[in-house]
């Protein structure tokens, strides 16, 4: 019954890397980032460089490993932003009812028939490009997903017959919501949070390829697969690997995310 | 030669026991009755019986011979040939055994076809007599409805018509009342003894309510933790239980034993409860209303307990509701003797739901859940909480070494006193329970009133008692008041109604109860 879930412990060592990119990159590759040698243009993946080089001679794997502290964090704040506000807005949603939850939820079936893309792209028209514009822009994005799942769990556990004993034993509105309602339901919250990451990153790669996000030379995975994208019929490495990285952390995320979901499940009646 | 011969049958779940070598029999045409707690190992036995355990259960040893064929070694497949034909199934629980999208003539048809019983013309007609065999009403137009519109009684008749439709030798009925209002459970059984004296079926009933049991059965079977207990004539082991355990089931079973009723002394101070025409409305449609409660009153003497009795939808949870200020009347006044306004009302009033499953939080431990009202009300410091915690476990007669458990880690009895604990806390005057019993066993069931008893003679408290269960009712209430349609169709002393029903209705609930046998 107890086998490790293959699967799930890949998952974690890809997003463990990842985030130990983050924070010591220099411990994964000793080339600069930014400071390319032009005699080393554009060689295919070798022992030296592990991604191959650019057009401008700097290694790929260098650039994506110091890339992934703009991309992760990027998608941190932008989780951030989406399940504090989203989080907000269907707690409020479902505890108050009646016309405010009306209010609140037709907003968010405005924000949700908007494409994620446009909504974060018209985001950063308003706020200017830039990496922490560009997580804010993907975080409203989600806030949609956010609002309305926590809604539906704040709904469900508000009908439950131990809210209605907190509030039967003298509990105040605010308490009851603080003590019992939100603990009770953040758990799918927190599932949707972690498939969220995946996506922010993928949403912030995009961003950067399309050239709203970081200014080069910053090597975000985006503006990576960007630069690339002039290469693709020569050099197939420089959008190909960064891709597969970008691939497999997003991959990853969703398969943490539907661990959590299952076992924070469990706690339901 | 037995129709049903079990022999040292084990079962266990994940290499746990939960049937441990059994034996027993059935004979042609009679009504074995296989009773205990939960956990007991009877529902797995009935299971192991028709060969649908679930993935995770194993059949250890023994035999289940049904005539000279040894089902225990059959497979799921194989089996296929004897579910229907010669064992039926009346399932538990008759919401959730129909097919929702499936006509209700489809669904018994289903069996005849599986079975290949004639063509569409013949099934059809089958289905009809069947249905109007197991007593349903215009049966033909009701083979074209779907089940959500039918009650829950007429559910549990179409699947007795599923299990009897090819005239089995042996009918397993697993618990086929216990979701059942008394009136419809009483002539839910009388069908299947119908049915039984008509084909010469022989039933083996499933049941945790010894009072069924003791009623229908020709032969008991009495299970706990896996093994049989006793086993015998019905009527031989209810006169002279040999097993310490049966013994206490006869005791702790309120429709069996016998006890004094309360009496109240002439109330000294003004009622501690006062009802008047209480009535609650709830949309219906778009212009219609229907009355969930309609012109309700009644009265409780302080220290005393008042049962509200009657059948699901008959208004009486609403009514409870409405005097702990959960849900606001329509109309009418609930005056409670020294309650104050607001959020004050709580530490006064305090309600004790049906199922400890649901009404306690399941992130937090029994001692968070116990210190909560106390947390509230700001009630003394962390320290002082603490042991008011300790005392108010110690009066539910819990150890303390629950304290740092989560309600998943108790049973169902245990939380039920963690939610009274809780109850207790702000020391209340009144306790509303609305059906605070009805999900336990018997024994644990017994505990709990006893303790309720305990705990109204030391703190004076003021109950009122909600429930189905007129056996339950005699044992605790001083005064009853039976609701039917939202309205009270009588009310009085519980030796007065109990003895002296002066309405039909009552009468009627009076009657659906088992006889009691000593």
């Amino acid at each position: 019954m107890n086998r490790p879930k293959i699967g799930l412990v890949l998952a974690w060592l890809v997003i463990g890397v990842a985030l130990l990119w983050a924070v010591v990159p220099g411990v994964f590759t000793g080339h600069d980032p930014i400071a390319g040698v032009p005699a080393e243009k554009l060689q295919a993946p070798s022992g030296q460089h592990l991604f191959g080089t650019d057009a401008v001679g700097r290694d790929l794997f260098a650039r994506v490993v110091h890339g992934a502290v703009h991309s992760l964090s990027g998608a941190f704040v932008a989780v951030g932003v989406g399940l504090l506000l989203g989080t907000l807005l269907g707690l409020l949603a479902g505890s108050a009812g009646g016309l405010l939850d009306d209010a609140i939820m037709r907003f968010v079936d405005v924000l949700l028939s908007v494409p994620g893309l446009l909504l974060a792209l018209t985001v950063i028209i308003l706020l200017g490009p830039g990496t922490v514009n560009v997580a804010i822009a993907v975080g409203i994005g989600s806030v949609a997903a956010f609002a309305r799942l926590s809604r539906a769990e704040v709904v469900r556990v508000r009908r439950t017959d131990y809210v209605e004993a907190a509030f039967g034993s003298g509990g105040r509105y605010t308490t009851v919501l603080r003590r019992h309602v939100l603990p009770n339901s953040l758990g799918p919250v927190i599932a949707l949070a972690a498939l969220q990451f995946g996506l922010a990153i993928l949403a912030i790669s995009t961003l950067g390829f399309l050239g709203y996000g970081a200014e080069p030379p910053t090597p975000e995975w985006g503006l990576l697969i960007s630069e690339g994208r002039n290469y693709l019929a020569t050099s197939w490495w420089l959008t190909s690997l960064p891709g597969a990285v970008v691939v497999s952390v997003v991959l990853a995320a969703g398969r943490i995310s539907r661990s959590l979901g299952a076992d924070l499940g469990k706690d339901r009646a | 030669m037995s129709l049903l011969d079990v022999r040292d049958l084990a079962v266990s779940y994940n290499g746990r026991r939960a049937v441990e070598g059994i034996s027993f029999t059935v004979e042609p045409g009679e009504t074995v009755a296989v009773v205990g707690e939960s956990g007991s190992g009877k529902s797995t036995t009935a299971h192991a019986i028709i060969g649908l355990l679930p993935g995770n259960a194993t059949v250890d040893q023994g035999q289940i011979l049904l005539g000279d064929t040894d089902l225990a070694t059959w497979s799921s497949r194989r089996m296929e040939s004897v579910r229907g034909v010669r064992i039926g199934l009346v399932p538990q629980d008759p919401a959730n055994s129909l097919d929702p999208v499936k006509t209700i003539g489809a669904q018994v048809g289903e069996v005849l076809r599986i079975h290949r019983r004639g063509d569409r013309r013949t099934i059809a007609r089958r289905v009809v007599d069947l249905l109007t065999r197991v007593g349903l009403p215009e049966a033909e137009a009701l083979a074209r409805r779907y089940p959500h519109e039918l009650s829950g009684g007429m559910r549990q008749r179409v699947l007795i018509a599923i299990a009897i439709a090819l005239e089995p030798s042996l009918i397993i009925a697993d618990e086929p009342t216990s979701a059942l209002d008394v009136t419809v459970q009483r002539r839910i059984l009388d069908l299947i003894d119908d049915l039984r004296t008509e084909f010469g079926t022989a039933v083996l009933l499933v049941t945790h309510d010894l009072g069924v049991a003791a009623d229908r059965s020709d032969r008991l079977v009495v299970m706990k933790d896996g093994r049989i207990e006793e086993q015998g004539p019905s009527a031989a082991v209810l006169a002279d239980p040999r097993a310490a355990y049966t013994k206490q089931l006869l005791h702790d079973a309120p429709a069996l034993s016998v006890r004094e009723f309360r009496t109240a002394e002439p109330p000294v101070r003004e009622p501690a409860i006062v009802v008047r025409d209480l009535v609650k409305e709830f949309r219906a449609g778009p212009s219609a209303v229907s009355r969930a409660v309609d012109g309700v009153s009644f009265e409780v003497a302080h220290g005393t307990t008042h049962a509200l009795v009657g059948e699901s939808g008959s208004g009486k949870t609403t009514t409870a509701r409405m005097v702990v200020r959960l849900t606001r009347p329509t109309s009418g006044t609930v005056e409670i003797a020294g309650a104050g306004p607001g959020r004050l009302f709580r530490r006064h009033v305090q309600l004790v739901y049906q199922n400890p499953y649901g009404s306690l939080d399941p992130r937090q431990s029994v001692a968070e859940i116990v210190e909560e009202p106390l947390r509230n009300f700001r009630l003394g410091d962390r320290a002082a909480r603490r042991a008011r915690v300790g005392d108010l476990l110690e009066r539910v007669a819990l150890p303390k070494d629950l304290l740092t458990r989560k309600p998943r880690e108790l049973s169902g009895g245990q939380r039920q006193r963690v939610a009274i604990a809780r109850a207790l806390a702000v020391e209340p005057e009144v306790v509303v329970l609305d059906e605070a019993v009805s999900a336990l066993d018997v024994t644990v069931q017994a505990q709990i009133l006893d303790l309720l008893e305990q705990l109204q003679r030391e703190l004076g408290l003021t109950y009122l008692f909600i429930s189905h269960d007129l056996a339950v009712v005699r044992q605790i209430s001083h005064t009853v008041s039976v609701m039917n349609q939202g309205r009270i169709v009588e009310s009085g002393s519980t030796s007065q109604v109990f003895t002296d029903p002066g309405h039909e209705y009552t009468r009627e609930l009076l009657a659906a109860i088992p006889e009691p046998v000593r």
